[in-house]
């Protein structure tokens, strides 16, 4: 064949790829179907506002609106939100005041129209809830000094001091907005129970241990690409189904069509080679960091070299590359998000302890350090969680790279309730599985697990250290990118190497294989983000 | 021909009619085949247990992610699962855990309720009648059920699923007990030792346990089975015994739900370990009750 014919044959198909493509990428999008997703957990209540699992949010999250959230169609970007309730907002050239307009169509399901009170009522209730109301998330917002409806369709935030961390914490996809109604007159725990929101679906039924049941809302605030309202679904169903391997065979099977928390490499695999191009996947980082931590109330733990060669024992390069096969962890990285501007650099992270490839040299320092400070040969017991991904695969993992320093290892696993009471109640574990997953990627506010203890309440290694909590503080009321990067630096290596206070192992990895005809859906960070299915529809 | 020759050529006969252990046990095995194939199972089972470390070709904790979910073959005989460990070291050495806890379990179990029955039978009166009372109360959850419960209250550890599957053997081994020592009370030596003014213990213990060891043997064989059944039921669960200590329920949890599609051979050999140990039990269990219980050996 002629070059000529052949650059001719790769032009016309390379045209026809490009075309086909954009054809997809443009297709209008669908009006009609049912979306079934299979969720791996339990709705403990309907009040996002108390509750901060996934098995929550999956459900419920489309009968609710947010005031901004992550933008649907970018939502890898850790600085991308947008309106949802409002229509824009403006921040005032000190950045301690927001001014947020809303939105004047919005209307709750009962029909009741959505106006600045609500908004205010949602945000006391989060900010500053009454006593004996939970609100999971208050201490996001210690920055923020008052909530004050300024107008019909204004709220205006006035904060303490200006801070990166405000914006992306109010995008929180727990925030819901609730009606002002609702809580006056029945009280702030009736959402626990009952739902009433904004969001692009009505609730229909919730057959308790079997599914939640959505319908499409006539008239959601939001437009389409049709010019219609959306969402573009008639409906959808959140089908309970906690064993993986029943939520695999249910996409298999097409009697669910997606997963939004994620399977393992192993289960991906599987269905690509059972359904090939039928299976979509989309793959991410995920704003959930593993590590360990050592329980510094105990005496042995309390000798930073035993600390140090805990962390130092730990192959990150080469456990990232094999487990990243089995297990949803994947990238090596500090105590901030690997893609966000705050993260450590790969030069920057290669200086702290336990970064360094060189294992020979990291666990003949680590030796050293266990025979200076008398735990040559020790016992050490790991906490872990009855939840294999990746909880039980990182803990199996973890005890065979320290039974190589000599350790004598042993791992305790309970179910998630005993596990919890165990390290916030008892607080009697010796070293354990620690993790600190976040919603929206935010590290100015999610830096707070490794404040002292009598500050932060997800502090399980129970130390007390005034230098972090001084720089926390700095690093939040900066409004300057480049001095925040600075603290943290010295933030993170206080922890992960000089005191030891924690050691980062792997930040989780999201894996999510989907029917390929489920559209419009883009994976976020995090698998609370992203949840409210306006924009998704269906290729059939 | 004397009296006395008469004795001497009888013992001689006799003498002539005694046979080696091997052929003692021969002859058992004729008898009871399906035995033989339990007691072998068993016997296996306490080889491996006892010699694991020198059996084992690897060591059964230890990862090794260059070797990850290698199949059966020349270097892994029965292939590596996915942290890349010898799966026929951790079989090994899952005897050792299975053997241990069903052992423990069993004879705890066993030797407790054998006391109790005998006691239960002893005392009577109102003392029977409550303990037995209690007794129907524990025998009225499934051995699952009560040892669920029970790894739930404590924990799950190796010592928890032990005293998790004694506690329900307990009322099993007493029932059955207290029936045979029921009509050994009635026996006039238990009364000529009441007369000769030995304590309760004594009697119980020396007098009336030894005669019901029939029994107790034949509980503490089936209780082995199920214990080690109830065992890798825990760990399968998530309950019982925990990383990295090699168990079979715990291997087969490990490798069912994600790899039993490529990578079968995780889940396929504990769990044929599992069902032959049973088997062995059971048979073996079977053929003891076969041998001890005098209506079966008399028919």
């Amino acid at each position: 064949m002629k070059p000529s014919i052949k650059l001719a044959i790769a032009m016309g198909a390379g045209a026809a790829f490009t075309l086909g493509a954009v054809a997809t990428a443009s297709a209008a999008p669908k009006r009609g179907g049912m979306l079934n997703i299979v969720v791996g957990s339990k709705i403990p209540s309907y009040d996002g506002h108390r509750e901060t699992t996934f098995g929550m949010i999956h459900p419920i999250r489309p009968f609710y609106s947010l005031l901004i959230r992550v933008n649907p169609d970018n939502p890898q970007s850790t600085s991308d939100f947008v309106c949802d309730i409002c229509s824009n907002f403006t921040k005032s050239s000190d950045g301690k005041t927001y001014v947020f307009k809303i939105r004047e169509n919005v209307k709750f399901h009962d029909g009741t129209p959505l106006t600045s009170q609500d908004v205010k009522a949602t945000w006391h209730k989060l900010i500053f809830p009454p006593k004996g109301i939970a609100s999971s998330r208050k201490a996001f917002y210690g920055m923020v000094e008052s909530v004050e409806a300024t107008g019909k369709y204004e709220v205006t935030f006035k904060l303490k001091y200006a801070t990166g961390g405000f914006i992306p914490a109010l995008a929180t996809p727990f925030n819901f907005i609730y009606s002002k109604k609702d809580l006056d007159t029945h009280g702030y725990k009736w959402h626990m129970k009952n739902i009433n929101g904004t969001g692009a679906f009505t609730f229909v039924q919730h057959q308790p241990g079997a599914f939640v049941e959505g319908k499409r809302y006539a008239n959601y605030h939001l437009k389409g690409e049709d010019g219609k309202n959306k969402p573009y679904l008639d409906g959808y169903k959140a089908i309970s189904a906690p064993k993986m391997a029943i939520r695999l065979q249910a996409i298999r099977g097409d009697r669910a069509q997606i997963e939004f928390r994620a399977f393992p490499p192993k289960a991906r695999d599987d269905l690509k080679k059972a359904l090939g191009d039928k299976i979509t996947v989309q793959e991410s980082d995920w704003n959930c960091v593993m590590g360990f931590s050592s329980n510094q109330k105990l005496k042995k733990f309390q000798d930073v070299r035993t600390r140090q060669a805990l962390t130092l024992g730990l192959d990150r390069w080469g456990g990232s590359k094999y487990l990243s096969k089995i297990a949803i962890v994947k990238t090596v990285g500090g105590t901030v998000f690997p893609n966000h501007s705050l993260a450590a650099k790969k030069e920057e992270l290669l200086k702290l302890k336990g970064y360094n490839p060189d294992m020979a040299a990291n666990q003949a320092e680590a030796k050293k350090l266990l025979a200076a400070a008398g735990m040559a040969g020790a016992s050490v017991e790991l906490l872990n969680r009855a939840v294999d991904q990746p909880y039980k695969v990182v803990g199996t993992w973890m005890l065979g790279q320290w039974k190589k320093l000599g350790l004598k290892t042993t791992q305790i696993v309970l179910p998630t309730g005993p596990w919890y009471a165990k390290f916030r109640k008892k607080k009697d574990q010796e070293t354990m599985i620690d993790f600190n997953c976040q919603g929206v990627v935010n590290p100015l506010i999610d830096a707070s697990k490794w404040l002292s203890n009598d500050i932060a309440s997800n502090n399980y290694a129970n130390y007390q250290d005034r230098q972090l909590d001084k720089w926390y503080d700095q690093m939040n009321r900066t409004g300057d990118e480049a001095e925040a990067y600075s603290i943290m630096r010295k933030y993170e290596k206080r922890i992960v190497d000089e005191k030891a206070h924690y050691a980062v192992s792997f930040w989780w990895y999201k894996i999510n294989p989907y029917r390929s005809y489920v559209k419009g859906w883009n994976i976020a960070p995090s698998h609370y983000l992203n949840q409210s299915l306006d924009q998704v529809w269906l290729d059939k | 021909m004397t009296a006395a020759d008469v004795t001497s050529v009888s013992e001689i006969d006799e003498l002539r009619s005694q046979k080696t252990f091997i052929e003692k046990s021969a002859d058992m095995f004729r008898k009871q085949p399906l035995g033989a194939v339990g007691f072998f199972v068993v016997l296996a089972m306490i080889i491996m247990a006892i010699f694991a470390n020198y059996l084992a070709p690897y060591d059964p904790t230890l990862n090794d992610f260059a070797a990850m979910l290698i199949a059966p073959g020349a270097d892994y005989w029965l292939g590596t699962d996915q942290f890349g460990r010898d799966i026929m070291s951790r079989l090994i050495y899952g005897a050792r855990t299975a053997l241990f806890v069903g052992f423990a379990a069993s004879f705890v179990g066993a030797t407790c309720g054998l006391v109790l029955g005998v006691m239960s039978a002893y005392f009577g009166g109102t003392f029977d009648l409550i303990f037995q009372r209690i007794m129907d109360v524990f025998m009225s959850f499934p051995l699952i059920i009560m040892a669920l419960a029970i790894v739930s209250i404590f924990g799950p550890s190796t010592q928890n699923v032990i005293i998790a599957i004694t506690i329900p053997f307990i009322p099993r081994c007493a029932r059955v007990v207290r029936s045979n020592a029921l009509a050994i009370r009635e026996i006039p030596y238990v009364d000529a030792a009441r007369a000769l003014g030995f304590g309760h213990a004594r009697i119980i213990l020396r007098h009336m346990a030894p005669n019901v060891m029939a029994p107790f043997l034949i509980m503490l064989t089936s209780f082995v089975g199920q214990a080690i059944l109830t065992e890798a039921s825990l760990s399968y669960l998530g309950l019982g015994v925990q990383e990295p200590t090699p168990a079979w329920g715990l291997m087969l949890q490990g490798g069912a739900e994600e790899y039993i599609e490529s990578e079968p051979w995780i889940a396929i050999f504990p769990g044929v370990a599992i069902s032959l140990a049973v088997f062995g039990f059971n048979l073996f269990g079977d053929s003891v009750r076969d041998v001890l219980d005098p209506r079966l050996r008399t028919q």
